[in-house]
């Protein structure tokens, strides 16, 4: 856990690098381009977001650096950790819990499967079971958990594991205000202590600038790189009073102004599929 | 003292103030209870009061002294031991093989292209068709009600378990993935806890064909057992006998389901809890 606060110094300042990534599906109605061309760096410890409208292909470039899908061309450079530390660690979006398992078993999964000593997991998923304030509630099933509960396990599930970098697919997306609220105040806070690189995918503007250094505007589909913005808001950063600053609305302001003609575009090739 | 203060707890639990009030699920059981016990009462009386021929309808009351010399004499004891040996057997030889391929089927496409048309070509066979086969190549002795048992076990837990598998959502799988686990962790991990609830319906399924077989199998070729000595009593005419076979048969279908459904229970708490 020491190696992972301390700054590496020798390490690839760029830990994942995209050059003209494409991705195309095939369909009954022939070949769908889901990502377009895409060429994306991503420093090491960064906080990289992904605003788009949905079916913009964001979560496809998520699941590609997943491994849970494979490119069509381009490059994909994801720079290795030096030790045997996972690569990366996905927080999917939705019910990803495994039901059959308690809290605590699913928070341990990763490091079950690579079968790490027993005081060493032990160790780990206490440590982000407290984090996350869910240490009363490790012998329960997650139909027994409220959904934000549930979302924290899977926080918990990704850190525990300690991987190289995060991915998290619209994690907040299914919760209320209040709890996804909470909830980013808590994985910032958790994402202090170790600050590993994270691709963070979400639709909500607020979300993006609130948790992120750098924020990737996404074109309707195909996905392209519309816009690429460094946040300006120094960290550690209170959620909400941050939201109350001036330059935070200004700076949200902005984003929209790139994502609104995308989402309007969405929205038109939606009603030109459906009729 | 500190029982009064606990009484409220106890009241709450009741819903109403009335501790002893008779719930919904209480009538359910009296009446669970109550039909049966009404139904042995009429025939008795219709026994007794000869509105039905006692050659084919013998009353309760003489079957069940029947049942306490053959408890007695040990008979019973011996028919019910080789019945569950056979039956036991029989499940662990159709039962595991049917769980492994089940699953395998339920994880890969390929094997589910080649084993479907198999299963859905052999399944629909009537098990007891092919006894006299079964008896051609396994002989008389144990093994040919073994086999028969394993087949009727096999086919239920293998579709309920490819089912199961089918079933459980595929986010799971990009989980076990993600998180970098071999085909055996997918298999240990996810397929088979994920497949239990529905596993467990096949094999309750499996333990009725089960029964259902073994006493077919003992009929025709074997000298011990239930279906054997329930075709014994019919060679000899002893129409009390078979009904105790009968009423043996009905209480392991019973006492399986029972213990099946604490298994399940045991093996499946994030299902039962609801």
């Amino acid at each position: 856990m020491a190696m992972a606060t301390a700054q590496p110094t020798t390490a690839d300042p760029v830990k994942i690098r995209l050059r003209n990534l494409t991705k195309t599906f095939d369909t009954k109605r022939g070949p769908f381009l889901a990502l377009d061309n895409l060429t994306l760096d991503i420093p090491t410890g960064c906080f990289f977001m992904i605003v788009g409208p949905s079916g913009c292909g964001k979560t496809t470039l998520l699941r590609i650096l997943a491994g849970l899908e494979t490119h069509s061309t381009g490059t994909v450079e994801i720079s290795q950790p030096a030790d045997d530390r996972p690569s990366n660690s996905m927080i999917f979006q939705g019910d990803s819990l495994f039901p059959w398992m308690t809290v605590w078993d699913n928070a341990a999964y990763g490091l079950t499967i690579r079968r790490l000593p027993k005081a060493e997991i032990k160790d780990r998923v206490g440590h982000y079971l407290n984090r996350t304030g869910l240490s009363r509630f490790a012998d329960l099933y997650p139909h027994q958990l409220s959904g934000g509960m549930r979302q924290r396990v899977s926080i918990s599930r990704a850190f525990a594991n300690d991987p190289d970098i995060l991915l998290m697919d619209e994690p907040f997306s299914a919760l209320d205000e209040q709890n996804k609220l909470l909830l980013q105040e808590e994985l910032l806070r958790i994402w202090e202590e170790t600050r590993k690189t994270v691709l963070f995918i979400t639709h909500s503007v607020d979300e993006a600038v609130t948790l992120g250094d750098r924020i990737m505007v996404m074109t309707a589909h195909p996905g392209r790189d519309k816009a690429t913005l460094d946040v300006p808001f120094e960290r550690p950063r209170k959620v909400l009073e941050l939201r109350a600053r001036p330059e935070y609305g200004e700076f949200v302001y902005n984003i929209w102004s790139y994502l609104r003609e995308e989402v309007h575009r969405a929205r038109a090739q939606d009603e030109g599929s459906s009729s | 003292m500190t029982d009064v203060v606990q009484k409220p707890a106890a009241k709450a639990a009741g819903g109403s103030g009335f501790s002893f009030s008779i719930g919904a699920g209480n009538v359910d059981r009296l009446m669970n209870i109550a039909s049966p016990v009404f139904l042995l009462l009429l025939w008795e009386v219709a026994a007794r009061m000869g509105w039905i021929d006692v050659r084919f309808f013998p009353a309760p009351s003489k079957i069940f002294q029947t049942m306490f010399t053959l408890i007695e004499n040990g008979q019973l004891w011996i028919h019910l031991k080789a019945s569950m040996y056979r039956l036991f057997w029989g499940f662990l030889l159709g039962g595991i093989p049917a769980l492994v391929l089940g699953i395998s089927m339920g994880l890969s496409r390929t094997l589910r292209a080649i084993c479907d048309p198999l299963v859905a070509a052999t399944y629909p066979i009537p098990k007891s068709a092919i006894l006299p086969l079964i008896l051609l190549i396994f002989g008389l002795g144990e093994a040919s009600k073994i086999v028969m048992v394993g087949i009727g076990l096999f086919y239920p837990i293998l579709i309920n378990t490819v089912a199961g598998v089918l079933e459980i959502p595929k986010i799971h799988f990009d989980v076990s993935k993600n998180f970098g686990a071999s085909k055996l962790q997918v298999f240990r991990t996810v397929a088979l806890p994920g497949a239990l609830p529905l596993i467990m319906t096949g094999v309750k399924l499996g333990v009725g064909m089960g029964l259902i077989l073994i006493s077919l199998s003992e009929m025709v070729g074997a000298k011990s057992g239930l279906g054997y000595m329930m075709w014994n009593a019919w060679e000899i005419l002893s129409v009390e006998t078979m009904y105790v076979g009968l009423i043996v048969i009905a209480a392991l279908g019973v006492l399986f389901s029972l213990i099946l459904n604490e298994v399940e229970r045991y093996l499946v708490p994030w299902k039962a809890a609801r």
